[in-house]
């Protein structure tokens, strides 16, 4: 049992796959033409509600990722709306040409849904711990990158990409995650949210790990008197640069915050936006160029300084290089 | 389809040259592209352009069109010269191929040049896109069909095979697919690279009902079509042996001619020889 449960027993847990299950439903009651592939892992990126629901909708393909891609991309062409749906290390992971050629290049409507990304994978392991989806997808033109917080936001993000006329990438976790947003908490794809006001430095952070961003200001609030700014940055692409440089240059110090390689990642975005608009210092908060392994997903955020405890001493390193 | 008389196969031959010698010319003006490629499916693009295809060029986007999909892209010299012979575009834009703002890519990209469907290149894609596409009729029971023409040497790719497994478990019989055997890649002979025979033995193992058929003969091309649409039940895949560098004696069958383009002397002894192709087609003093 993670231990902020004992802090907060009424919070409530669910992954953000589940809430993508959820959303994948709806938007498939209200458009037709949404089509959901499978490369034989239905029942893990939650596609069985859609399946047992539309069955003549739901396109089973098998263990063929590569081919997926550029089927939805074909499914595209005859005016369907695909999701195609596997873990983040097949997709977009085996099958990123296919995606770069098929889906960005050809500007094809297809939804990429990643899931298992992150550590949080737990003892499957390296092979399957997705650490640097976020690179390969915002680095393709025209790409929607998004990165929900928890399954209340996993499913507006589905339903949003949905609308989206174009490439959109939604990358979501296994493991259940606190839920701490509402279904009236403001989602808007570009626009990234503040959740927590504050002039002393601001954590960026995407993913479920904005609860643990939301932790350490709230502990360095108790116990160093530190107001600081937490943002719930889901669209790493396109990246709200208005609030970002903001937030850079009204609180002076940054701290980035996400389970996913620091090469390429939600960090890389935020700091080619402040490097070229308005340099602060930064600190970077994710897997710092290493492969995962198996564990627990608890013991695994603890061994790679992915909680709270570690985004706190960010915040205090990188509020000491302030000027 | 209506039927193919002697006087329009006349015609059809006819057209296939006009490609061919606009084919040389982009190459040349080019001084980059695939020859050998281009002028092995002239006549596959011309059976299509002028015969086969339900489509309306100066309209490309028409719904009702009929989809070919080009997975081999790096032949779209052919595609091109045959789309402007069609009256898609004006002829003057093929001497625009491989440079800057031209809407004629080194590799084809649809929002660049209606009527291309696709974007392709990398190879082994363009069967699955024909696959999603033709699966997206069949949920919507539309009427037109889905061709798609692939190359040998992209049977290599393993995502081709992926794309077959679909369509056979869907049944796309609106789809045939085209492979164009013409035994050469880049490196050299397909048997040497990495053998691919028995071909037609392993689309057949793969619930496929093969065809096979002389691809730089219209006529015998066009059997193979019409064939192909009366299978109900199975995708179809036509096994088209065709001639690499067809119509350019020095060319034809040498796979060194896969990837360039010929220059001065070859250049004109090219067109030379396009003129005079089998003596029928135009004289050489003409």
């Amino acid at each position: 049992m993670p231990f902020y449960l004992k802090e907060k027993p009424r919070l409530k847990f669910a992954a953000t796959r589940d809430g993508f299950g959820e959303g994948l439903l709806e938007a498939g009651k209200k458009n037709k033409k949404i089509v959901a592939l499978s490369a034989d892992l239905t029942e893990s990126t939650r596609c069985l509600p859609f399946k047992n629901k539309f069955p003549e909708r739901f396109v089973q393909l098998g263990v063929s990722e590569q081919s997926m891609a550029s089927i939805a991309a074909g499914l595209s062409l005859g005016g369907k709306i695909p999701f195609i749906t596997s873990y983040a290390v097949f997709s977009p992971g085996r099958n990123w040409e296919q995606i770069r050629t098929c889906i960005a290049l050809q500007k094809s409507n297809v939804k990429i849904i990643g899931s298992h990304a992150g550590l949080n994978v737990g003892a499957d392991g390296a092979s399957h711990q997705g650490l640097e989806d976020i690179a390969l997808t915002r680095v393709l033109p025209g790409m929607t990158v998004l990165v929900p917080c928890d399954a209340i936001e996993a499913k507006k993000a589905t339903l949003a990409a949905a609308k989206i006329v174009g490439p959109v990438y939604l990358r979501l976790s296994r493991e259940a995650s606190p839920i701490f947003t509402k279904p009236n908490t403001s989602f808007k794809v570009g626009i990234a949210e503040i959740f927590r006001p504050g002039k002393d430095a601001t954590i960026i952070a995407a993913g479920p790990i904005v609860y643990e961003a939301l932790k350490a200001a709230e502990n360095l609030s108790k116990k160093n008197k530190l107001n600081i700014r937490v943002i719930n940055c889901h669209t790493i692409k396109p990246l709200d640069t208005k609030t970002i440089i903001a937030a850079a240059k009204q609180t002076g110090a940054v701290v980035t915050a996400e389970e996913h390689m620091v090469a390429g990642g939600l960090g890389s975005a935020v700091a080619e936006l402040l490097a070229e608009n308005y340099p602060v210092p930064m600190e970077f908060i994710g897997v710092k160029d290493t492969f995962g392994e198996s564990g627990q997903p608890q013991e695994l955020m603890e061994k790679y300084g992915l909680t709270a405890k570690y985004i706190e001493r960010a915040v205090l390193r990188v509020i000491k290089r302030k000027k | 389809m209506h039927p193919l008389h002697d006087d329009k196969l006349k015609k059809l031959e006819e057209r296939a040259a006009v490609i061919r010698e606009d084919i040389i010319k982009m190459l040349i003006t080019a001084s980059s592209g695939h020859s050998a490629g281009s002028l092995g499916l002239t006549d596959i693009f011309t059976a299509f352009y002028f015969h086969i295809l339900n489509h309306k060029p100066k309209n490309p986007n028409w719904s009702g069109r009929d989809r070919l999909i080009l997975s081999n892209g790096h032949v779209c010299p052919a595609r091109y010269a045959a789309m402007a012979e069609a009256g898609y575009f004006s002829k003057t834009k093929l001497a625009t191929l491989r440079k800057l703002d031209s809407p004629l890519q080194g590799h084809p990209e649809p929002h660049r040049l209606a009527g291309l469907e696709t974007t392709s290149g990398p190879l082994g894609e363009g069967t699955s896109q024909a696959a999603g596409l033709a699966y997206a009729a069949k949920i919507d029971k539309a009427p037109w069909r889905v061709y798609c023409i692939l190359s040998d040497g992209e049977l290599q790719e393993g995502q081709t095979w992926e794309a077959l497994l679909f369509a056979a478990k869907y049944k796309l019989n609106n789809c045939t697919f085209i492979v164009d055997r013409n035994n050469i890649q880049i490196e050299g002979r397909t048997e040497d690279v990495m053998p691919l025979e028995p071909l037609a033995k392993k689309f057949r193992a793969f619930n496929f009902h093969v065809e096979e058929c002389a691809g730089n003969d219209i006529r015998d091309f066009v059997n193979a079509i019409e064939r192909a649409q009366e299978i109900t039940e199975q995708p179809t895949i036509i096994i088209a042996y065709t001639i690499p560098g067809r119509g350019v004696d020095f060319m034809e069958n040498k796979f060194e001619w896969h990837g360039k383009t010929p220059v001065g002397l070859e250049a004109k002894l090219a067109l030379n020889e396009l003129r005079t192709l089998k003596g029928k087609i135009k004289s050489e003093h003409e």
